[in-house]
């Protein structure tokens, strides 16, 4: 635990969705209408729950395999997503979990709640996790999930995604996110995707194609980094009584 | 024209969306096995110091509805004030948490220890109290607020001062109901709505 460190650095809620997105019908009577209460971050929020790799299965970021322990391969594009987790002095993330869910092939969620046409696959199903190396890198072998279709207006689809939740270190720092694909035309016509109201910060969230590391003959790669809250630190900083 | 800042900006959150189960809490998704083993399935062990209570509670749309989909983390301190890793921290209490509402009540329960008091930055002391982080479909950016207690000192917590309607205050009291156990409800929107934090 980093127990020198500042507080954390404040978010910016400009770059992050309003609560209330009218087109996102869910979002109408689930968003507060008061203020947020502002304040300087204390230990609570920056402590937070640290995973070690005894957490970890062999398989578990291994979509393709990991469902059937490594039996027989999920349907599928077969990809690499890879990236690294920083925070926002560019300083990596290391030893922090990385969880993802995503539908399958032709979009459709292993959960109770999912009735969509689409087929189960029986050889998959749609959660990996993993730690950052000492670098902030993480990679998970997976599928390429299937767009879908989803009650909000008449005809609205999700576009291609990967759901991820990255922890950091602090708990100020919890982050669920989700990853689109290069080139993907219902990008532009998700609500989802386009609560977030400038564009440019939507594209930090579209991967791309990145053939630099995808494997001959057998996959494509996609690279997603993944930037959370740093903590600031400065010569001129007040050590707090008592910490 | 100036020099360009080096620094990044964080990742925009998205929905967690009605799926977040299978990622987070695969079990409660009806996929049991996924993982060998499932995270924040308690924060403390059997025998960890301080008083076990168990909290109770829903979560409520600005129709009043209780969400039957939401998932909620937690995380504190034991029950003398320190996080785990911190020098004499009580190795029982990992001190996170993970619930949800459940599918057909929208009911939660964390069975829990009381938290100790925390220091303040700048000095002094935050009363006790548990974090939270809330996520759910329509929920696009995850909601922070804390858990504290009717039945402790509150006055100088440096957060419940900064609440300017003192009336509100009450949305963030976990109410006392027996012996060891409390009731917590979330509002998300309208009237009674908790006090949801940026910090
Ligand atoms: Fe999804």
């Amino acid at each position: 635990m980093n127990e020198d460190l500042g507080p954390l650095v404040p978010r910016n809620r400009d770059i992050h969705p309003p609560a209330y997105a009218v087109d996102y019908k869910t979002s109408v009577p689930r968003s507060p209408n008061q203020a947020l209460l502002s304040m300087e971050s204390t230990p609570s929020e920056e402590t937070g729950p640290r995973f070690g790799h005894n957490i970890l299965g062999k398989l578990d970021n291994n979509l393709i395999l990991n469902w059937t322990r490594g039996e027989s391969p999920a349907v599928g594009e077969r990809i690499l997503v890879h990236g690294r987790v920083l925070d926002e002095f560019g300083r990596p993330v290391p030893q922090t979990l990385v969880e993802i869910w995503q539908a399958n092939a032709g979009g459709r969620y292993r959960h109770v709640k999912d009735t969509y046409f689409a087929p189960i696959d029986p050889n998959f199903g749609g959660c990996g996790r993993t730690i950052t190396d000492d670098n902030g890198y993480y990679e998970f072998l997976t599928i390429r999930p299937g767009a879908y279709p989803w009650p909000n207006r008449a005809n609205d689809w999700r576009p291609m995604h990967i759901h991820f939740s990255i922890f950091g270190h602090s708990f100020g720092q919890r982050l669920i996110s989700q990853m689109y694909f290069q080139g993907d035309p219902l990008i532009d016509l998700c609500p989802i995707a386009n609560t977030i109201r400038d564009r440019s910060h939507l594209d930090r969230l579209v991967a791309p194609l990145d053939m630099a590391k995808s494997r001959p003959l057998d996959f494509l790669a996609y690279k997603f980094d993944i930037v959370l809250r740093g903590r600031r630190q400065t010569m001129f900083e007040n050590k707090p009584e008592g910490m | 024209m100036v020099q360009k800042l080096d620094t990044l900006q964080e990742s925009p959150s998205q929905t967690a969306g009605p799926y977040v189960h299978i990622g987070c809490m695969p079990t409660h998704a009806g996929n049991a096995g996924a993982y060998e083993i499932e995270l924040g399935t308690s924060p403390i062990e059997d025998g960890a110091r301080g008083e076990v209570i168990t909290i109770r509670g829903q979560v409520f749309d600005g129709t009043g509805w209780a969400l039957r989909d939401a998932m909620i983390e937690s995380w504190q301190p034991d029950a003398a004030g320190k996080f785990p890793g911190q020098d004499g921290a009580d190795p029982r209490v990992s001190g996170f948490a993970r619930f949800a509402a459940h599918g057909e009540s929208g009911e939660y329960e964390l069975r829990t220890v009381k938290p100790g008091r925390v220091p303040a930055r700048g000095g002094g002391f935050q009363a006790p109290h548990i974090s939270l982080w809330i996520v759910a479909r329509g929920i696009n950016t995850g909601l922070q607020t804390r858990i504290y207690f009717e039945d402790e000192e509150n006055g100088d917590d440096p957060l419940l001062k900064r609440i300017e309607q003192r009336p509100r205050v009450e949305t963030l009291m976990a109410k006392k109901t027996a012996d060891g156990e409390y009731r917590f409800d979330i509002v998300l929107q309208g009237d009674k709505e908790t006090v949801f934090l940026d910090l």
